[in-house]
């Protein structure tokens, strides 16, 4: 299985294919279009990540010393931008993810694109995602 | 003389530029308008050969300073034809100008009464007012609107009662573009002895308004909305009203003579002008205000209403697409939405491709939650505006919603 190295690897090749931004945001979109859409039950403001502008639920499970992330959004490309996350962090072990460096980001171009709040957003997904991998890879 | 909006384009600099390598098409001329020439060189004049503080220096450059903005005063003052000069205050903003009548009111409401506004405020004209209730125990209460945008005026009587204070509401509604039968509401203000303010954020830059003529208490404008700088505002007061309100904030300029243990404060409009003023603001909304008048402020509302007619029928042909706001009587405002598209996402595509939208709740989280939804996108005209603009943000449009759905 690919590491969150490799993960990201396969991304920035991805985005390098596109030079607008235009067909970049649609990559995000189709991203976001297939990504499972989380159950209505877990739409709830338990699971919403604070400090997106738009409302972004982020689930995670413990599985052994792996983590698994399930997430929806109410707008399409916050979606695509979760969806990269967990395409990155999914089933990764915990204490990877805790100590990730998320240098994707950068060589896409979407940390320097984003508008301070959405960069701000994007920020607390991270936040909230490494927060579950510490705890999950302390009660390990 | 017909319209030429290619020689005022010519006069707004900002317009002329790319955004993500498309022309820019602004149409978010309802959170600020752009500024043209005259104000930019207004300010540049002020800071390259006028500058001084003002009203208190005898030398030549704080009398230049003080003339320039007194005359700006004087300007505004004609322009919603106050009685006098001395009913024109400038204030930080309309925001600013509201809460300096909703603090003066605390020392004035007794806890029986009620302060009226309406469904359609932005926040600016909600928050006060709720804290204004807060220290004193009266009641808020709100007169409602239907699904088109437009106030129940059939609950005027009931809730604008005896006991009624204050009815504060907008004459044109940022969020939806909804404009306010403002005398309807006055009169039956003025019929139980209420005082009134009207808020002029949006009217500003698209309707002449006569104060004497409305009989109201208080009104509002926002330079900024009126292509002028930000950070400045205008509150008129009737000359009664604004010598019983206390000021909501000392220091210097507001002052008659000032001793350690008590002060006495300056007669209007000074009292209520703490601090050195936003001179350079002042002097720049002055330029906007000959710049608007010399365009003429009812050709810019028949440009503007012309556009809005051409937007709506042009967008509606797209599928799905649906308007928030249908009032009769609308000011240049389409707050919409697309069906199976979220605004936010509509908002960061246009912006490709060189469009500025707002998108969000506007300040206006209550007319939102009415409507059961989370926020809008929203396109709104200004003088500078074309019909080719429309087409272009329609093309853009069209491809931001095949690309989303």
């Amino acid at each position: 299985m690919s590491t969150i190295a490799e993960k990201q690897a396969v991304l920035i090749e991805e985005f390098e294919f596109f030079d607008e931004w235009m067909d970049k945001y649609n990559h995000i979109i189709e991203m976001g279009k297939a990504m499972p859409v989380l159950d209505a039950v877990d739409k709830n403001d338990d699971l919403l990540v604070q400090g997106c502008q738009s409302k972004v639920w982020l689930k995670a499970e413990k599985k052994g010393e792996y983590v698994r992330f399930f997430a929806d959004a109410d707008a399409i490309i916050a979606k695509g931008i979760v969806a990269m996350l967990i395409d990155v962090f999914d089933n990764q072990p915990s204490t990877e993810v805790a100590a990730a460096d998320l240098s994707f980001l950068e060589e896409i171009g979407l940390k320097d694109h984003l508008s301070p709040t959405r960069a701000n957003g994007l920020m607390s997904m991270i936040k909230q995602m490494k927060f579950y991998a510490l705890a999950f890879s302390s009660a390990n | 003389m017909s319209y030429d909006v290619q020689a005022i384009r010519k006069q707004f600099p900002i317009l002329h530029q790319q955004i993500h390598g498309r022309p820019l098409v602004y149409l978010d001329n309802a959170a600020t308008a752009q500024k043209p020439l005259a104000v930019i060189e207004a300010i540049t004049h002020l800071y390259t050969k006028d500058n001084a503080n003002v009203h208190r220096g005898v030398h030549t450059l704080s009398q230049r300073s003080t003339d320039a903005m007194e005359a700006v005063r004087s300007a505004v003052c004609a322009h919603i034809n106050a009685r006098e000069v001395a009913e024109i205050i400038f204030t930080r903003g309309i925001t600013d100008s509201i809460n300096t009548v909703a603090f003066g009111m605390g020392a004035l409401l007794q806890p029986q009464q009620n302060v009226v506004i309406t469904a359609l405020e932005h926040h600016s004209n909600i928050v006060p007012w709720q804290m204004l209730c807060e220290r004193t125990g009266a009641a808020l209460r709100y007169i409602p609107m239907n699904d088109k945008g437009e106030l129940d005026l059939s609950t005027l009587e009931v809730l604008v009662d005896e006991n009624t204070a204050m009815v504060a509401f907008n004459h044109i509604s940022n969020a939806l573009g909804t404009i306010n039968p403002v005398k309807t509401i006055l009169s039956r203000a003025k019929a139980v002895g209420a005082w009134t303010l009207v808020d002029g954020a949006q009217s500003g830059p698209h309707a002449l308004v006569d104060v004497q003529d409305w009989d109201v208490d208080f009104f509002t404008l926002s330079s900024h909305k009126m292509y002028g700088p930000t950070g400045l505002g205008v509150l008129y007061g009737k000359r009664e009203h604004l010598e019983v309100l206390p000021p909501y904030q000392g220091g210097g300029e507001m002052i008659a003579t000032v001793t350690m243990e008590k002060s006495t404060y300056a007669d209007i409009p000074h009292k209520f002008e703490a601090g050195t003023p936003h001179v350079e603001g002042i002097i720049g909304f002055g330029a906007a205000l000959e710049y608007i008048n010399s365009v003429g402020i009812e050709a810019i509302a028949t440009h503007e209403a012309a556009l809005l007619d051409y937007a709506t029928t042009t967008l509606s042909t797209i599928d799905g697409f649906r308007i928030i706001g249908t009032a009769e009587k609308k000011a240049s405002v389409i707050s919409f939405l697309v069906e199976g598209t979220h605004p936010y996402d509509l908002g960061v595509l246009l912006d490709q491709q060189g469009v500025a939208v707002r998108t969000g709740q506007h300040c206006t989280q209550p007319i939102m939650d009415q409507f059961c939804i989370a926020g809008t996108a929203r396109a709104s005209f200004a003088m500078y505006n074309t019909i080719e603009e429309i087409d272009l943000f329609k093309v853009a449009l069209e491809r931001a919603v095949t690309m989303l759905r």
